[in-house]
């Protein structure tokens, strides 16, 4: 209680408004990381399978996939470079200590980033007059240099989690900093392929689901056929693999970073032989309310018998390890990663079994509710990956470096809550927007498929050439005009 | 030595992001001020064409110069952004609404919706650089040093709010000169002479600024004042004026090819030479570039990531601009993801 009081007293009152901006910025760009990711790599597939069997619907859904990316991408740029503005505006504490330790991990990531930018223009901006081949290799390196980028960022993330690649002066000053050391620490690998797969199979997910949708309400058609097989086939062959790197992530965690991994599973005194709770609060004294008690598991997890040893909260002082709330969050947000993940496993193995009996989907209308509100569950795990990762790393902010009240800015509390204020509701409003512009989209293109639907049974799927100068007259300076250029766009497709 | 040299890598990307971000922010600026729906309807639809491809890498620029402070020089990077606290969190904002803006308005086909969006563009497009030239000229007026705290005193100044013009007078420059051409390239003719004049008027504006800077200035920041008019500051600076005029020069005979080049070297020689008159400070006169460098193994491996960086991105970067100035870059259309109106649309 006492320590409790004292950590309190040593808490700026700036601390809580800047931890609240980082989690809410971080919170709503890493909505956006899977698309960035791995949207392309699923676009470029589709887009091979069109180029390669001459397959107009499979180029209709590359284009409409590349026109969502195109908005996707500028807001995932902007919400993106905020963060590394709060870096300096919330942490510069952080920065001044660290920054020339565990920074070139961001180095990396910019150029790849750039690169990125660059070939995301060119693929968006390409599809009307470059060669088709010339057009789709140009995009090849994309989904590496999305790859590239999560590397760059991970390395830091994972750094912070297990710092090294440095020695402390008499001052307490990193010395003798060794880059690569820095970049590839212990917590390096495993966190940084469960994110990149996590990425790929949110991606995934979510654009089945929105063909599942579709599928739902009556739209049988090869469109959404093709739009749910492609990307669910990806992710479906991700699931058991992202099961066993979150397995391996989660021991490196217990190796690595012994009081987080008490947090994630509210384990008190250090012992043998310790339960698995599934959910349950951990109160401040310890005792465990609620949840499923699991006399064994957690010390078979851990080290696969009963007799394996597990770090208790208590082996380190009360203001070196999370509290008992952070603790719960930590808990319940990787019981909820772990459920959803398991979910999962049985959803791609219903898949897997279906199509190994009959080539093809399941027929069942469950399969596919399940498939559409995959993506969505995908998205809650991914924060809740994140949550487990940061939150269990309570009080540091560099583990066992640096506390996150000792990099915090000197900025007045007030401010901070004003900016978070003002944050939120730009951010509220520009995402709001984003999923109004996108579903937009998606009603424009289902009324045209549907007002096609007659005519399509008469003409090719696409009548318009897919590549280079259109078979009309496009509208060039004055179609910008409103009516003009639209009108005949819309009275050609429908 | 290597410090220098990273120091240097950093003058050269914040001119590349005052050069390509600039031109960016330059065309927000005219947008702001293309007039009602009608009225301004050619020229916007000019920015969203010429702004499309391009904008999304020219403003990564400002990540690399961000990333470089804060690998190679951490306590100029907690400096800054402890004492630069208030116009860096609104550079911040105005990037997010800029972007968001940006990127809205084009899928939109409501004129009410587009209306919003724009504002929030082009109004964005004239404070996020007022901001962050108000920031560099915190730091050149020697306002910024290590522990000094979050206040009003370090941006809301003479040199600071003068650097934030300048900045802004300078965008509308890059981004009428790179209009022109870009409506030329488009066909756009009537749009050339359009922008020529803003061109021009902006220039004016640069000029006269600088003109009431010098006097303004030289109590305010003695040192870099001193740098700007003595030795190779100066002669940057010459050079950057003559490459303005060589851009006047070059609009007013109705050569578009050229005048993009100078008026890009005119804005780049500026920020070198700002680079030049603050040596051999990063925070003038407090913190060195010795003094604030980071672990010279992290330096050197920065000068490697470069090093990568210049080989990968350039080949990328020059394809994408040429790629983009052949016209071979247009946004799909309609027509090609196969759209339909809905009711309410009427653009």
């Amino acid at each position: 209680m006492l320590s409790t009081a004292a950590l309190l007293a040593n808490t700026p009152p700036q601390l809580l408004p800047a931890r609240e901006l980082m989690a809410f910025t971080l919170a709503s760009h890493i909505l956006l990381v899977p698309f960035g990711v791995a949207l392309p790599l699923i676009t470029l597939l589709m887009h091979h399978r069109a180029l390669r069997r001459d397959d107009a619907v499979a180029l209709q859904l590359a284009r409409r996939w590349s026109a969502v990316m195109a908005v996707q991408f500028a807001i995932g740029v902007v919400t993106g470079t905020v963060l590394s503005f709060e870096l300096g505006l919330l942490w510069p504490g952080m920065m001044g200590r660290w920054g020339d330790v565990f920074g070139l991990g961001f180095g990396i990531e910019a150029w790849a980033f750039f690169l990125e930018a660059v070939l995301i223009a060119i693929y968006l901006y390409g599809w009307r007059r470059l060669k088709p081949w010339t057009h789709f290799w140009l995009a090849v390196p994309l989904p590496l240099t999305a790859l590239m980028g999560a590397f760059g960022i991970i390395a830091a993330n994972s750094w912070m989690n297990t710092p090294q690649g440095f020695r402390l002066d008499a001052q307490g000053n990193p010395v003798d900093v060794n880059v690569r050391q820095a970049i590839f620490t212990p917590m390096f690998g495993p966190e940084y392929w469960h994110f990149v797969v996590a990425m790929f199979m949110t991606a995934g997910y979510v654009v089945a689901g929105v063909y599942a949708v579709g599928w739902l309400r009556g739209r049988r058609d090869r469109y959404h056929r093709l739009g749910f097989t492609l990307p669910f086939t990806v992710a479906a062959i991700l699931t058991p693999v992202q099961f066993m790197l979150g397995d391996s992530a989660a021991r490196a965690v217990f190796h690595k970073q012994p009081v987080k991994f008490a947090a994630m599973e509210i384990v008190w005194k250090t012992d043998t032989h310790v339960p698995e709770y599934l959910f349950g609060r951990l109160n401040t004294d310890g005792t465990i309310s609620g949840g499923l008690k699991i006399p064994q598991l957690d010390s078979i997890l851990a080290g696969f018998k009963p007799s394996t040893q597990v770090t208790g909260l208590t082996s380190v002082p009360a203001a070196d390890r999370p509290t008992a709330v952070q603790a719960t969050i930590a808990h319940w947000a990787f019981d909820i990663m772990v459920t959803v993940g398991s979910l999962l496993i049985l959803l791609a193995l219903w898949y897997a079994w279906s199509w190994l009996r009959h080539r093809d989907l399941p027929r069942s209308r469950w399969f596919f509710r399940c498939a559409a509100i995959a993506g969505v569950a995908c998205l809650v795990t991914v924060e809740c990956g994140w949550i487990t990762t940061e939150v269990g790393r309570q009080p540091w902010i560099v583990y066992n470096q640096m506390r996150v009240s000792e990099a915090v800015t000197d900025t007045r509390a007030g401010s901070l809550w004003a900016m978070l204020g003002i944050i939120m509701a730009v951010y509220v409003a520009v995402f709001g927007a984003f999923l109004a512009v996108i579903l937009k989209m998606r009603t424009r293109w289902r009324i045209a498929d549907e007002g096609s639907a007659s005519a399509r049974a008469a003409l090719p799927p696409e009548s318009d050439t897919p590549y280079g100068p259109r078979s009309e007259p496009e509208p060039t300076a004055a179609g910008a005009a409103p009516g003009g250029g639209s009108d005949r766009t819309s009275s050609g497709a429908s | 030595m290597m410090a220098d040299l990273i120091a240097w890598v950093m003058v050269l990307v914040i001119a590349a992001y005052a050069c390509a971000g600039g031109t960016d922010y330059g065309a927000g600026f005219w947008d702001l001020l293309a007039g009602g729906a009608e009225r301004g309807k050619r020229p916007r639809w000019l920015i969203d064409h010429a702004m499309a491809p391009v904008w999304e890498v020219n403003n990564v620029w400002l990540i690399f110069v961000l990333i470089i402070m804060w690998t190679a020089f951490p306590t100029m990077f907690q400096a800054v952004f402890a004492a630069l606290w208030l116009p860096l969190a609104l550079a911040a904002v105005g990037l997010v609404l800029r972007g968001a803006g940006f990127a809205l308005r084009k899928p939109t086909r409501r004129l009410a919706q587009r209306r919003i969006y724009g504002a929030m563009f082009a109004i964005s497009s004239l404070l996020t650089p007022f901001f962050l030239g108000a920031a560099l000229g915190g730091i050149a007026s020697g306002r910024v040093a290590v522990g000094t705290t979050a206040s009003a005193d370090a941006w809301a100044n003479s040199t600071s709010v003068l650097a934030g013009l300048l900045a802004i007078a300078a965008t509308a420059f890059l981004g009428a000169v790179f209009l022109c051409s870009d409506a030329r390239r488009f066909g756009a003719d009537d749009l050339v002479d359009y922008f020529r004049l803003r061109a021009l008027l902006a220039f004016a504006a640069v000029v006269l600024l600088a003109l009431i800077g010098l006097p303004v200035t030289h109590s305010d920041a003695p040192y870099v004042w001193e740098g700007l008019t003595g030795g190779l500051g100066l002669l940057l600076i010459v050079l950057a004026a003559v490459c303005g005029l060589a851009t006047v020069l070059a609009l007013l005979r109705r050569s578009y090819g050229w005048s993009r080049y100078t008026s890009v070297a005119s804005v780049a020689l500026t920020v070198g030479a700002w680079g030049f008159a603050q040596r051999p400070y990063l925070l003038p006169t407090s913190l060195t570039v010795a003094q604030a460098a980071g672990a010279a193994h992290t330096l050197r491996w920065l000068a490697i990531v470069t090093v990568i960086a210049i080989v990968l991105v350039g080949p990328a970067l020059v394809l994408l601009y040429r790629l983009d100035t052949l016209g071979e870059l247009e946004p799909l259309t309609d027509a090609d993801t196969r759209a339909a109106r809905t009711p309410g649309d009427n653009l």
